[in-house]
């Protein structure tokens, strides 16, 4: 027995509403993400992701609203990322009942966040989201960079050096997103996932490109991922949490059968 | 008068899931105070010490709020339940912050995970589910939960108690750790039941219904 391989289901959250339809059958509404974690819960999620995705910055306190709700009966843990640009919205997130905040475009403009927010709540409940894009031609050694706006944005950034520096300033685990593959399902970008996964001493989450569950399984056994974390092959109901886990123990990976 | 189950704050992290986990099993049959008021903890029937962060400064909080003498108190007295740095902080002293003394309910050492194990690289902390080995498989907040169930960790030292008979459940990572510990009223444990799923709301609910005897 060992540390269990996690799967993290992720969902995008607009206004307070889950915005991917979910084809949960015994869900009677599947924009509520109250409904739509309990039922994550209860196939055995690991964790749960919440992005918020709210285009209005007058507008955050819904998803404190909503991590509320979900804290007072969802019993594993709960992170939330979009929008966190200051220590004081990582501590009402926490309040609420987040376990753990991803960080992500902030990073970037502000690395001192990093610092000062591990410093003041501890690294155990500081993410950092990496995305990342290939910039390295066929035949070069591979090279990623940081990119931000939704993959749009180039930094200049190289994404195994920001992982290292991340960490070196608190980061208590990374969640990765492979910008090439996310919304694809072509799979992860397994070579990227094994760069940063061996870079760094903290768990890497291997996330974007999810398509089957071969795609989950391969990111822990080749690209070395802690967890994997997945969108749209949950929501619409292509695949239960409980066929991955048994997908992936069937591949001898640990996980826990709840 | 329903049963009063206190939670210690002294300052150290955010309780709300131990609260909140606490009130989903109690079903309104507990009353659940999360408090830092020495009166109150001497009046409830349970006591829940759970803890996060470095252990220099869970000491120091405990020492600033007078804490440190009701948890002791609580301890030699009634049901109590460590969690995380609530299990370490009983030990007698830890590796953390260059050296720390701790309460010493318990003679034993907190240590830090290697950085390698089986020539592999361990990532610290350990962050996520692993199973507990229930050594002591008949103690009450074991009862309805398999032994090798998964439990929620994030947490860098372990416990490694003097008397192995202090050991109630063990974990692999990287070594083989002292999980749980338990001695008459007392038990501890280095996972987060609140985080746990089912397997940690049944340990809850075991801990409600326990009269502190093991």
């Amino acid at each position: 027995m060992s540390l269990a391989k996690r799967i993290i289901p992720c969902l995008d959250v607009r206004d307070g509403r889950v915005v991917k339809g979910v084809q949960f059958v015994d869900i009677r509404d599947a924009g509520d993400p109250v409904e739509v974690a309990r039922r994550y819960n209860a196939e055995g999620a690991d964790e749960i992701t919440f992005l918020d995705i709210t285009a209005s910055s007058d507008d955050r306190d819904t998803i404190i609203h909503v991590v509320e709700a979900v804290a007072e009966t969802v019993f594993i843990p709960l992170t939330v990322g979009g929008g966190i640009r200051k220590v004081e919205d990582i501590r009402r997130l926490l309040n609420a009942g987040a376990d753990k905040v991803a960080i992500n475009t902030a990073a970037v403009f502000n690395p001192d966040l990093v610092s000062e927010a591990s410093a003041r709540v501890g690294s155990q409940c500081i993410v950092v989201a990496i995305d990342a894009k290939r910039v390295s031609a066929e035949g070069e050694p591979p090279k990623w960079e940081i990119f931000t706006h939704g993959g749009r944005k180039p930094t200049g950034i190289d994404a195994v050096e920001w992982a290292r520096e991340m960490v070196e300033r608190g980061a208590g685990e990374i969640l990765l997103t492979s910008m090439d593959r996310d919304g694809t399902k072509k799979g992860f970008d397994l070579e990227l996932t094994r760069a940063i996964s061996e870079a760094v001493p903290v768990p890497v989450i291997a996330s974007g490109g999810v398509g089957n569950l071969e795609h989950l399984a391969e990111g822990v056994t080749e690209g070395k991922a802690d967890a994997v974390l997945a969108a749209s092959i949950f929501h619409f109901g292509e695949y239960s949490v409980g066929e991955a886990k048994q997908y992936m123990a069937s591949r001898g990976i640990e996980v826990r059968m709840p | 008068m329903s049963k009063k189950i206190a939670v210690i704050d002294y300052g150290m992290g955010n309780l709300r899931s131990v609260v909140k986990a606490l009130e989903y099993v109690a079903e309104g049959k507990a009353e659940v105070l999360l408090t830092s008021n020495p009166d109150l903890v001497a009046i409830s029937d349970h006591v829940v010490f759970p803890g996060q962060g470095a252990a220099r400064d869970c000491m120091a909080a405990l020492r600033d709020t007078g804490m440190d003498e009701v948890v002791i108190e609580a301890a030699h007295s009634k049901p109590f339940l460590g969690v995380c740095m609530g299990m370490q902080v009983l030990m007698t002293h830890s590796e953390e912050n260059g050296g720390t003394d701790l309460l010493n309910l318990f003679r034993g050492e907190v240590r830090r995970f290697p950085d390698n194990a089986d020539g592999e690289r361990l990532k610290v902390p350990q962050m996520g589910w692993n199973t507990i080995h229930e050594v002591q498989r008949d103690h009450p907040l074991f009862k309805g939960i398999h032994d090798n169930s998964h439990f929620y960790f994030v947490h860098s030292y372990y416990v490694s108690p003097a008397d192995p008979s202090l050991t109630a459940g063990e974990t692999d990572y990287g070594v083989t750790f002292t999980s749980a510990i338990a001695r008459d009223n007392v038990f501890a444990m280095q996972s987060h039941p609140e985080k746990s799923a089912e397997a940690g709301l049944q340990l809850l609910r075991n801990f409600i219904s326990w009269d502190g005897t093991a």
